[in-house]
């Protein structure tokens, strides 16, 4: 672990669209363990955002308490982030996203923030479709109290206390496909062949974007006995196929793969090629949530792309709010005036 | 036997079933007199329930201009034979009880030092109408027909109030006419029209109107520029955001494309309602939630969160009886100290108190303001009394030239200018207020991480007890600054000298002026301020310190204005004397002013062991 960042920088680093570094979309340096899969997800997210070109001001991080809610200040110093309370990034971002609509949301949470103490409100935001991408780096227990089991600990999962989790778990990719999350992925820190493409696709995504990341806590719950251990998730996981994401701008020279079996275009132009077997459309719920139900009773992680709908209506559209940021809207817009509020007045004679 | 008697001075009290449509009629009813430019002030006293419970409607009628509640009824509509011995009880003597005498009335009943006048409603419906909810309906209306003949209530005023009500639906206007009609014959043909008591019409109402605070709540709100509001169901804060969301469906959508300037989310619960507002304030909105005690002690975490971290944001509180549920559907001031320190850790939060329906406007705009310029919560302490009664006010006024003040707030020009380093907690002028940015103004300048941890003058986290200290001892000093920017109290002196004096706020600001005027006769006079915002102003000590002894009013048991002002300002105890009352009704003036009796001739208004708990003498 270090603790002095060196700022020396090849002078030949590629560039993005935009002619920025990777450097330019990195953060603060990580106080998490040394090898935390958090900090496998942050670097994930810096490359996702590095590859599309996606301007940093333009992304709003949000996260509530936790080991995983103190990643947004370790990626995209140069936008801006709200570490909230705990269990209440969802309402957050939610008000965040109304004000504004032009920006990109990506809430980082974990699986106390998400499946205990904020359970509710990631209900909540997975039923009004907000436009954000939803990141839960589930390591199975409470790193930054000390290693208490988690509502996602799989029964009979032991972490470094050695005493195996008697409670059923919350499968939280499952929640989401019940509850009407429109993009819905599951994957692993370590994986991050699979990992950048799918958070490409959930910032491309227009509505709420799912990823459960499972992400080794290496301190507490990397032994043996652990479901949510690195051993353990190598072994087990097995993906729906591979992924390609295609941004709308790169279709020609994109380095894709031929020989997909499934192609969906998303909202804002951009194309997933998905290498899937199997007749399963990916655009199934059920047969995403019976996947997941099957995949987990054989004792099997299933990781990929599980859901996505593309054409689905996110929350500025349910409520029909106007095209510019609500934020930006001036006294003009606001205002009515006072002939309004002589009219009002008599109302009220 | 006495009579009550009187011209544009009586208390009526309508006693109904609620879900029995009696709203409407008994509205009707209040707004008649005001039309007739007489000053009336109804109170709704409603049960938390929808259907079959008892449900009161006070009005009283008073061209002195008194809109407080004044105590005692001079006359009772029994319309519920579940509260009627009661409310037969509860009449003042020489009253009138006006009832349904289809029945014979219950001789367990009758008082004979009142008047009772029979109306035969239920047979009128009888004969009328065929079906049973137009039975129940028109009875409301036809006892208001009666009582535009008892009391002399220009007809014309009450079929023009009929033809409104059902505009759009002319049919209806017809029958109910009828309805009316049929009661006032009743009335003319049985009984010496008018009674003792009667109305006439005045010029006294002027300009003004009769309307919910919480509708001007939500007025203000949208003239304030709000945008975003977070919300969940919640007596009596309810019909803030309904009013809002009405109000932005005729003033806030955009001509060309029907889409709206507005965006509302009715939240899961009160965290999430707040958390909603918070995170479109921090993103650049005006945004602002509405609620009432149970929902202001699930917001104290994110409340402590946007004091801390700084993030504006407004909270409407429409106060209600608590503790825990209370009574859901009666008044009190009993949310000042919960709000005033709202979450864990060294917390302070800024509070309006809105006395009238204009007031709740201006206060409800001017909080945006407030929380802009001082980059923290707003709170406006309203309540069920002003919130969901409709009130006799000043119009609402506003002034085209206005702009709204959104603090400090750094552009991307102004960022790009900036010679030194951004500090988003950095004080640069001394006043306590930092300049923040908006996310998204600028490609590589500005950003910081917002948190509720302890944090450095440029957002970086730390937890060196220094930087901690600044932060808070900043803060501070910002409070400091918000002294000099809320409303200032307003003085109400007596007309001759005196060291006596009374603070009071919001809702019992009627019945106190009322009451000081009833002393007044009786030659005891004490000066009047009415505390408008905590913080307290220097204004609000000077008047402590310049009297001896001071009667601190308010609709709690625990006298929390009085005990605020305590802690706040370092009084001596003893000097403010508590004046409480908190059973769920509106405050009455008679009761003030038998309390201020009482409490100069040397007694305690409260029990001393309850005053003086822990005051060593």
């Amino acid at each position: 672990m270090t603790y002095i960042r060196p700022q020396f920088r090849h002078p030949n680093l590629p560039t993005n669209e935009l002619g920025f570094t990777r450097q330019h979309y990195e953060g603060a340096l990580s106080t998490l363990c040394a090898g935390c899969g958090h900090d496998s997800v942050s670097a994930a997210i810096i490359e996702a955002c590095f590859e599309l070109a996606i301007e940093p001001h333009r992304v709003a991080k949000i996260s509530g308490i936790g080991c995983s809610s103190k990643t947004p200040t370790y990626f995209l110093g140069n936008s801006h982030g709200f570490n909230s309370v705990h269990g209440r990034m969802p309402s957050v971002a939610t008000g965040a996203n109304l004000a504004n609509r032009e920006m990109i949301y990506v809430g980082v949470s974990g699986d106390g923030d998400t499946a205990s103490i904020g359970l509710g409100q990631f209900a909540h935001a997975t039923r009004r479709n907000l436009n954000m991408v939803y990141i839960v780096e589930n390591n199975g227990c409470y790193g930054l109290t000390k290693g208490q089991d988690s509502a996602t600990a799989d029964v009979g999962s032991a972490s470094k206390k050695g005493d195996p989790n008697p409670y059923e778990a919350i499968d939280l990719c499952a929640l989401a496909l019940q509850l009407g999350a429109t993009y819905v992925a599951r994957s692993f820190s370590g994986d991050k062949a699979q990992l950048v493409p799918l958070i490409k696709g959930a910032l491309a995504h227009s509505g709420f974007a799912f990823i459960d990341v499972i992400s080794p806590c290496v301190t507490f719950n990397d032994t043996p006995q652990s479901t949510k251990g690195y051993e353990f998730v190598r072994e087990h996981m097995e993906a729906t196929g591979k992924m390609d994401f295609v941004p709308v701008r790169k279709e020609i020279t994109a380095d894709y793969e031929p020989g997909y079996t499934q192609e969906v275009t998303l909202h804002d132009g951009s194309v997933i090629h998905l290498y899937k077997e199997g007749a399963d459309s990916v655009r199934d719920r059920d047969a995403a949530l019976r996947a997941v139900r099957e995949h987990k009773r054989r004792g099997r992680i299933l990781t990929g792309l599980l859901y996505v709908n593309p054409d689905s209506q996110e929350l500025h559209h349910i409520l029909g709010t106007v095209k510019t940021a609500l934020r930006d809207l001036g006294e003009a817009d606001l205002c009515p005036g006072s002939q309004a509020l002589t009219n009002i007045n008599n109302s009220f004679r | 036997m006495k009579t009550i008697k009187g011209v544009n001075d009586f208390v009526i009290r309508f006693a109904n079933v609620n879900g029995t449509g009696s709203a409407s009629a008994n509205n009707m009813f209040a707004k008649a007199i005001f039309r007739m430019g007489i000053p009336v002030s109804p109170k709704n006293i409603f049960p938390s329930n929808i259907q079959g419970l008892p449900t009161w409607y006070e009005v009283r009628i008073n061209d002195q201009g008194y809109t407080g509640r004044r105590g005692g009824v001079d006359a009772v509509v029994c319309m519920n034979p579940q509260s009627m011995a009661k409310d037969i009880r509860d009449l003042e003597a020489g009253g009138y009880c006006i009832y349904d005498n289809t029945k014979p009335l219950d001789l367990r009943m009758v008082r004979d030092d009142i008047h009772f006048i029979g109306l035969p409603l239920t047979e009128i419906c009888r004969k009328e109408y065929t079906q049973a909810r137009q039975r129940q309906l028109f009875k409301n209306v036809i006892y208001v027909g009666a009582l535009a003949a008892l009391l002399d209530i220009e007809f014309g005023v009450l079929k023009d109030l009929v033809g409104e009500q059902f505009k759009g639906k002319e049919k209806l206007i017809a029958p109910n006419i009828h309805a009316l009609e049929l009661g006032y014959q009743y009335a003319r043909e049985h009984y010496k029209c008018p009674l003792g008591i009667r109305v006439e019409r005045r010029n006294v109402v002027g300009d003004r109107i009769l309307m919910e605070g919480n509708a001007a709540l939500a007025l203000g709100a949208i003239y304030g520029g709000a945008t975003v509001a977070g919300w969940y169901p919640i007596t009596p804060s309810t019909s803030v955001v309904e009013e809002f969301e009405k109000y932005c469906g005729r003033l806030r959508i955009d001509p060309g494309t029907g889409q709206k300037k507005f965006a509302i989310a009715q939240a899961e619960d009160e965290l999430a309602a707040i958390g909603l507002a918070i995170g479109a304030c921090w993103n650049g909105a005006r945004a602002f939630t509405a609620t009432s005690g149970p929902g202001l002690s699930l917001m104290s975490e994110f409340l402590g969160l946007a004091y801390f971290a700084e993030v504006p944001v407004v909270l409407f509180d429409i106060q209600r009886a608590g503790p825990s549920t209370g009574m859901p559907t009666r008044t009190q001031q009993s949310d000042v100290l919960a709000a005033a320190y709202a979450s864990h850790g060294d917390t302070r939060h800024v509070l309006l108190f809105p006395a009238t329906p204009k007031e709740c406007f201006d206060m409800g705009a001017l909080s945006f303001d407030l929380a802009d310029r001082l980059q923290t919560p707003v709170i406006v302490l309203s309540d069920l009394d002003l919130g969901m009664n409709d009130n006799l006010s000043e119009p609402l006024q506003w002034d085209d030239s206005r702009q709204y003040d959104r603090g400090k707030v750094l552009s991307a020009t102004q960022l790009d200018e900036l010679s030194g380093r951004f500090g988003r907690y950095l004080d640069v002028d001394g006043d306590g207020i930092c300049y923040r940015t908006y996310p998204g103004t600028h490609p590589a300048k500005g950003s910081f991480f917002t948190r509720g941890t302890s944090r450095d003058e440029y957002a970086v986290y730390t937890e060196d007890g220094d930087a901690y200290q600044r932060n808070m001892e900043r803060l501070l000093g910002k409070w400091e600054t918000a002294k000099s920017l809320v409303p200032a109290p307003e003085l109400h002196p007596a007309r001759k000298a005196t060291s006596d004096g009374v603070l009071f706020f919001g809702t019992s600001t009627a019945s106190t002026l009322e009451a000081l005027d009833l002393l007044r006769e009786e030659n005891i006079h004490l000066d009047g301020l009415r505390i408008r915002a905590f913080p307290f102003s220097d204004a609000v000590l000077e008047f402590i310190d310049a009297h001896d002894r001071i009667f601190v009013i308010e609709q709690n048991r625990d006298g929390q204005l009085r005990k605020l002002l305590i802690g706040e300002c370092d009084i001596n105890p003893r000097k403010l004397q508590a004046l409480t009352y908190y059973a769920g009704m509106p405050i009455t003036a008679r009761y003030i002013r038998d309390a201020i009796r009482s409490g100069m001739g040397g007694g305690q208004v409260v029990p001393m062991r309850r005053q003086t708990a822990g005051v060593k003498p």
